[in-house]
């Protein structure tokens, strides 16, 4: 894959009135066309200033955004948010029709699309989240998971070609969170989506082909997951944590069990153990 | 102060084309000092059980008893204040309920609201405050200028500002990044010790149910599908994983290795420290497959 910036952030900053410190301070990345980044960082990392920033729901003091090759300005804005999709946290705040059909039509209509396109948009973005039976559902009839999905079918009614996940599945019970996660997952490989995940799901993150470590407004580092994973200890620092499997690998190692590296999966990790343990 | 529910049952909107069984013949103790972890689906009634703790919902049929109180359908349940001023419950996304101009202000509306002098209040606002982690600086803020986490924390100071005999928890930690979550769970558990209280999690954690319960009880469908004690409820998981619910991250790793090594270990282990020596052991000792 060549790496094409779909996003790029040059020395941004912000903060917010009456505030004494920068929510973001000189952050400089880009995100490439296709990848699945995840951003990561402890409460008040700064990390959902980012998500707003991203969309233009704020506007940086100074340094400069490009989405899509345009500079995110009060005049583009609104070009730019038809690429850029946002999921939020919380799935009651964001379930504006009374119902699911309702929901997913809302931006079509305020986009003006005939209602013939409409109609088949609305369809389709539904069966893509696998919520296509649920058509004709109010919201307090649906889990927190199916909300987040039908709120994902929203942004993707628009055909956008990033999406943002802002904590969206923080608010979700074990199971909800992997129906959501498994859609964008689909939906990535399927589309080409840009896939941008703020969270501080660990799991989540080890499974995102890149990751940013976000700590006071800065960006503290950037990698593969296995380079982030191999911080370790730092990690816990900041206020973060490590998968499970890189958890349990270093007790392993501790107790005289010899493993080459770091294991993000505990498939990997299980392997490895039998390959190299007790394969005869 | 010992809790008690015996066959509950609880019926929404009973007698009405709308009615729905929300739970049925649901029977816990809770002696006090327990810390009883309850764990369920989203809609196994796990969240209309807590609202019985303090008689918000009075039971269509059974008996719910708290300390000396009894609470029965079909008759009338007084002095349910009195109930209230000791189970405090801290909801889910309890910063939601914030609404007072002031941090002090805000964390002094309950016991004040239970007849406990301003003064009083204020001395106990200052002490719950300490117990979560925050500085009196910020008694005079608004709460609504705080972050998130701070934010959780005087709601959460809120509710220990009553002196609660039993604390009930609706997913205290949702929303938090890892260290906030693991300082909230330590500091409830800390409380918990300190003053002998009784405290009811409910969590989608295994992790925190491992860690800290003493009971844990499953709730399906309405009912408890099974208790005990949390090496009881782990030693089998397949059965949890069965009825579609997570196990704890070290007893899901030793089943998967357990198979791949088709081994069995002599138990589940709950902790990395436990499991990591066994299968230590186990490899050095040479496994045959």
């Amino acid at each position: 894959m060549t790496k094409k910036p779909i996003i790029s952030l040059n020395d941004v900053c912000f903060q917010y009135d009456g505030q004494d410190n920068y929510a973001l301070h000189s952050v400089t990345f880009d995100i490439y066309e296709g990848e699945w980044l995840a951003i990561v960082g402890h409460n008040g990392s700064g990390k959902s200033t980012m998500a707003k920033l991203l969309n233009g729901l704020q506007f940086p003091n100074q340094g400069k955004i490009t989405v899509c090759g345009l500079p995110l300005t009060e005049e583009n804005v609104w070009d730019i948010r038809k690429q850029l999709g946002m999921v939020f946290q919380n799935p009651d705040n964001q379930f504006v029709g009374t119902t699911v059909e309702d929901d997913v039509a809302f931006g079509l209509e305020n986009m003006g699309i005939p209602r013939e396109e409409m109609v088949l948009r609305v369809q389709d973005s539904l069966k893509k989240v696998k919520m296509e039976q649920f058509l004709y559902q109010e919201p307090h009839h649906l889990s927190g998971g199916q909300k987040q999905r039908v709120a994902i079918a929203g942004v993707l009614a628009l055909s956008p070609s990033i999406i943002i996940l802002d904590e969206a599945t923080s608010m979700l019970d074990p199971r909800g969170r992997e129906e959501v996660l498994e859609v964008v997952r689909d939906l990535k490989n399927e589309n080409r989506l840009t896939v941008i995940s703020i969270t501080h799901d660990l799991e989540e993150a080890a499974k995102a082909d890149r990751i940013i470590v976000m700590n006071k407004g800065e960006v503290y580092r950037e990698g593969t997951p296995e380079e982030i994973f191999s911080m370790d200890e730092e990690l816990i620092k900041l206020g973060l944590d490590i998968p499970f499997s890189v958890k349990i690998g270093k007790a392993f190692r501790q107790k005289g069990i010899d493993l080459p590296k770091h294991y993000l999966t505990e498939e990997e990790l299980v392997t490895e153990l039998w390959t190299s343990h007790s394969h005869k | 102060m010992d809790i008690s529910l015996s066959q509950v049952e609880y019926r929404y909107q009973a007698n009405t084309p709308f009615e729905r069984i929300a739970i049925q013949d649901v029977s816990i103790d809770i002696p006090t000092g327990t810390y009883l972890a309850l764990i369920g689906h989203t809609g196994s009634g796990k969240s209309t059980v807590l609202q019985h703790l303090n008689a918000l919902l009075v039971p269509t049929e059974g008996t719910v008893k708290i300390g000396e109180h009894e609470i029965k359908s079909h008759q009338k349940n007084k002095n349910l204040r009195e109930v209230r001023q000791k189970v405090g419950i801290v909801f889910q996304f309890p910063e939601h309920q914030l609404f007072e101009e002031t941090v002090e202000k805000d964390i002094i509306f309950g016991p004040m609201n239970f007849g406990v002098s301003e003064k009083e209040a204020k001395a106990r606002a200052r002490e719950a405050l300490k117990q979560v982690g925050l500085g009196e600086e910020i008694l005079e803020k608004s709460p609504f200028d705080l972050s998130g986490g701070q934010m959780r924390r005087v709601a959460i100071a809120g509710v220990l500002a009553m002196n609660p005999d039993v604390l009930v928890l609706d997913e205290p930690t949702a929303g938090l990044d890892p260290r906030g979550r693991n300082e909230i769970m330590e500091m409830f558990y800390t409380l918990h010790k300190k003053r002998n209280l009784s405290t009811i999690l409910v969590t989608h954690s295994m992790e925190d149910a491992a860690k800290y319960a003493d009971q844990i009880v499953i709730m399906q469908r309405g009912r408890v599908m099974k208790k005990g004690t949390p090496t009881e409820i782990f030693s089998s998981p397949s059965e949890l994983v069965k009825m579609g619910l997570d196990v704890p991250e070290v007893v899901r790793f030793q089943m998967k290795l357990e198979q791949k090594l088709s081994v069995k270990l002599d138990k589940v282990y709950l902790s990395i420290e436990e499991l990591s020596s066994a299968v230590a052991e186990l490899l050095g000792r040479g496994v045959r497959t």
